[in-house]
């Protein structure tokens, strides 16, 4: 396969302004002959779909929860970076730009991401003219707050609730053109299968979720715009619903699969309570504004936090990273989590867990302030550990959290299958290895709103295809290939729950792949996973029938999906041999801290599949740095 | 914790339907409530029954799909709380739970406890948004609003469109979740222009999707687990009055 990634040349400020200028244009009589379907209803589908139908697409859109508006962006919770500098603390496009290339560890393409930087103040104006009700100072501007890896106050937020807030705005410009006719909505559908016909994407196949039926769907181009796979580990705080089907199977019919190891744990979320948990319960990272990690000097000390005297204390991220302390970047501080806690100074039950203390806070501004700025997460702290963190600290560890990688895309959004678009979460391009806070919801919407919509239009107007048509023996083919799936997996009929395989899973990710890898744990998951497949399609249960609402069924398919690409990502993992960002192995490290390897690893991995029963090809996107240095990134 | 639950079962959505028994034992205190029924699930899975279908998603109060009557209450009755953020420390051993799906004409039942919303959505995309296509906005700051109702707006905009508001209604009203978007965008200046359109428009569909009359008993103000006030059907009411004296055109859908 070769890889193009399209980078337009130029200047690194031009490019995107250049690009526009070069793209054909499809007038706007004709945009109505185009049919897109979209996957996906979160900020990067909603925006997306919305906006194309204002441009005049014919769009279908699908979610699998019963309506657009619960898509899982619903659940951000701390808000959304921008460029604007209306804090006049020396923000620019060129620092966020710096920022999250620096906070990706010089692993994400530099023209992706200075045009992310560019297009993030459209989108602050884009949502306040929707009725967005961002957060606001007395005279009547937008408020912003701080978030980890940057020294700039450049994060917009709705209260606790910046994701709901945005979809919303979203949903919103959707539903006006699912009103006036524009965009087909499809919820409680899942979309099953790419339909890929002479090279291009024309199409995919669907499961209606409340009847089981299977049909076809034929459209000009694809977009999958379906969120993050952080459920192959099970335990997450990712809604339940997460999944990786649609780019897995879009990987299966050769949309290249990019950086899978980079994966993002999150140091603030509610620690694991037992057997039982279904997910895990993230504490937005706005909270180290004004929370202090500490842990006490001593192992194995058992008194209550107010007992432990502060010369007793060790505030561990103030102490290592004094210049960003609190707010040092995710992947560092979720290290520091774990190293003290591995040290045996962990809190709480079985000694998983760091203290997020707000006492100095509450002393210098008042618990008001306080209840003011983070009341629903101490709410829904309380209501899930039965604790008052207004009057005892939080106890908080790191859970798996977001996905860098995903389907390869060039500059264009435009994945190695002409036709077919991935966008949001989905796609691998703007985060490298680390992703910034509050630098999710910007992407989403800046692929969705402002550049999905153009780079389309160039495709069809640069590549005229025929039009697709749902007689082709490639749909018939692929509707066959899902109801042989559904077939088989209710017919084993064997012995263990479908839950029971992906907690299995789960937990060998989490101890073999998680927050630190070597050789020796991602071999041993090498080996462990293609048994638990095998195991999988001999004894799993499978209850009820394909032609109704069948959950379990649902929750089977998604679990075989993650079966298999649990495989690709440790694989990933394993041939990346250097530390960076969200990947940590042991073996490549200095004085503690993750060590990369420029001179051999500045590339994306995209990988390419090659049938079941043959590795996949690894194909290398190199990194060129026009702009920046690529430095040891240091947050001491 | 060993508890009884009674849970409503209905195949499909022709399907008379029935309250069953099963028992839910060894719950633990700090499980939540979906996990508790998830333990039940794998019991009556690895036994080959039907496994009881219910909604969620993001299991941390956000999303508005988890909808259960739990005892008779719409999420089952501590104050501000999802059904998915209700966790077993609220019961006591021994406890016999009756759950069933919302209740309401415009909410159908698909199977057992999940039922059919989608008439919410259909109000919204009567005119629950403010008509500005992407790109050409006015800078962010270019529109001052005031902290004040900023805050009120974004009092309302928390509404997570679960229903239980409709569900708690005896009329089965939906006036709570529609006051709520009304509310939100008209409080704000992006939303005041339309004003009229949308309040007749979204009260029009909520009318011809079968939701009852408001009596204002305030059971759905009681349930919402975002503890939407009352006060915002109040403001809708004056607005739709004012809407109908100036007689605005709703044959067009607002702002088109
Ligand atoms: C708890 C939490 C808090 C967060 N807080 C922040 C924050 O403060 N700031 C920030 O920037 N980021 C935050 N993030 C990250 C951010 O929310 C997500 O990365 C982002 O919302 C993803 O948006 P998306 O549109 O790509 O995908 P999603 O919102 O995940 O949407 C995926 C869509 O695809 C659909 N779908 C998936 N598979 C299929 C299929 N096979 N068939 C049909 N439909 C399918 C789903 O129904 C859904 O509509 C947070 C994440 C979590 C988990
Ligand atoms: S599952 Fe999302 S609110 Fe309960």
């Amino acid at each position: 396969m070769k890889l193009d990634s399209k980078i337009p040349s130029g200047p690194l400020a031009q490019k995107w302004d250049k690009h526009k200028f070069d793209m054909k244009l499809v007038n706007p009589a004709n945009k109505r002959k185009f049919d897109v379907i979209v996957v996906g209803s979160g900020l990067a589908g909603a925006s997306s779909a919305a906006t194309m139908a204002e441009l005049g697409y014919r769009v279908k859109c699908f979610c699998f929860q019963d309506s657009p508006r619960r898509a899982h962006s619903i659940a951000a919770q701390g808000g959304i970076n921008a460029a604007k500098n209306y804090q006049n603390d020396g923000d620019s496009v060129y620092r966020l730009f710096y920022d999250t290339i620096k906070g990706g560890d010089f692993r994400a393409r530099e023209a992706n991401v200075y045009r992310l930087a560019q297009v993030s103040v459209n989108i602050i104006d884009q949502c306040v003219a929707q009725g967005v009700p961002f957060a606001r100072e007395y005279g009547g501007l937008l408020a912003n707050r701080s978030f980890g890896g940057a020294q700039v106050s450049r994060t917009f937020y709705a209260r606790g609730q910046t994701g709901q807030q945005l979809l919303l705005g979203a949903y919103q410009a959707l539903c006006r053109q699912i009103g006036k006719g524009n965009v087909k909505m499809y919820p409680r559908t899942e979309m099953v299968d790419l339909v890929v016909v002479d090279g291009h994407a024309k199409g995919v196949i669907i499961r209606d979720l409340v009847t089981g039926e299977i049909t076809a769907h034929a459209a000009d181009a694809v977009v999958l715009a379906t969120g993050g796979y952080g459920n192959v580990f099970y335990l997450s705080t990712n809604a339940k619903g997460c999944n990786v089907t649609a780019t897995w199977r879009a990987y299966k019919k050769g949309a290249a699969f990019a950086n899978p190891c980079y994966t993002q744990i999150h140091p603030t979320c509610i620690p694991v309570s037992g057997e039982h948990q279904s997910k895990l319960t993230l504490m937005s990272e706005s909270l180290r504004n004004d929370g202090r990690v500490w842990v006490p000097k001593k192992k194995g000390d058992t008194r209550r936090p107010d007992q432990i005297p502060e010369e007793e204390r060790d505030y561990v991220l103030e102490r290592k990273y004094p210049s960003f302390g609190n707010l040092a970047p995710r992947d560092i501080s979720s290290r520091a989590a774990k190293e003290v806690c591995d040290e045996g100074r962990g809190v709480g039950p079985g000694g998983l867990g760091v203290y997020l203390d707000f006492a100095d806070a509450i002393k210098r501004l008042g618990e008001d302030t306080i209840r003011e700025r983070y009341a629903n997460l101490f709410d829904m702290y309380e209501k899930i550990t039965g604790e008052n963190a207004y009057k005892t600290p939080m106890r908080i560890y790191p859970a798996v959290h977001y996905t860098m990688g995903g389907s390869w895309v060039d500059y264009n959004l435009m994945s190695s299958i002409p036709g077919l678009f991935v966008i949001g979460e989905a796609n691998f391009s703007d985060h490298g290895a680390n992703r910034l806070g509050a630098s999710a919801l910007m992407q989403g919407l800046a692929d969705g709103y402002f550049i999905l919509p153009y780079t389309i239009g160039n495709y069809f107007a640069s590549e005229k295809q025929p039009k697709p048509k749902l007689d082709h023996p490639e749909f018939k083919k692929a509707m066959e290939g899902v109801q042989a799936l559904t077939k088989k997996l209710l017919s084993i009929n064997g012995k263990r729950t479908v839950t029971s395989f992906h907690r299995e899973l789960g937990k060998l990710m989490w101890d073999k792949c998680g927050m630190a890898r070597s050789a020796e744990s991602l071999k041993e998951a090498l080996k462990r996973i293609p048994e638990l497949r095998a195991e999988f399609w001999k004894n799993v249960k499978v209850t009820g029938e394909g032609a109704a609402l069948n959950q379990d069924l649902e929750a089977a398919g998604r679990v075989a999906d993650f079966l298999e690409f649990a495989e690709l990502l440790c694989l990933d993992a394993l041939t990346r041999e250097e530390s960076c960002g969200g990947h940590f192995r042991v073996e490549y490290q200095e004085e503690g801290e993750a060590k990369r390897d420029d001179e051999h690893f500045a590339f994306v991995s995209a990988w390419e599949y090659q049938g079941p029963d043959k590795p996949p090809i690894l194909n290398k996107e190199p990194l060129v740095y026009e702009e920046v240095h690529m430095s040891t990134r240091s947050y001491k | 914790m060993n508890l009884t639950l009674r849970v409503w079962r209905q195949k499909d959505a022709n399907d008379p339907g029935k309250m069953v028994e099963y028992p839910a034992n060894n719950i633990i205190p700090d499980m939540s409530f979906l996990e508790m029924l998830d333990v039940v699930n794998e019991g009556l899975i690895a036994k080959g029954e039907d496994p009881i279908a219910f909604d969620s998603d993001c299991r941390e109060g956000i999303c508005g799909t988890c909808s259960l009557v739990i005892n008779g209450v719409a999420h089952g009755g501590q104050r501000g709380t999802t059904a998915c953020q209700l966790h077993m420390r609220f019961f006591k051993d021994g406890d016999t739970i009756t759950i069933e799906p919302w209740r309401a004409r415009a909410f159908p039942v698909l199977k057992d406890l999940v039922t059919d919303r989608g008439a919410f959505d259909r109000i919204v995309q009567a005119g629950g948004f403010v008509s500005v296509n992407t790109g050409g906005t006015p800078d962010g700051n270019a529109i001052p609003v005031g902290k004040v109702e900023s805050d009120l707006a974004m009092d309302a905009a928390a509404c997570i469109g679960c229903g239980a508001c409709v569900a708690a209604c005896k009329n089965a009203s939906a006036m709570l979740f529609v006051s709520a978007k009304v509310s939100h965008l008209s409080l704000l200046p992006q939303g005041k222009v339309e004003k009229n359109q949308r309040v007749l428009s979204m009260v029009k569909q909520m009318d011809k999707e079968g939701f009852g009359n408001c009596t204002v008993t305030g059971s759905c103000e009681a349930v919402c687990p975002k503890e939407i006030s009352l006060n915002f059907i109040a403001r809708m009411n004056r607005e739709y009055g004012m809407a109908t004296l100036k007689g605005a055109d709703i044959k067009g859908r607002s702002g088109d």
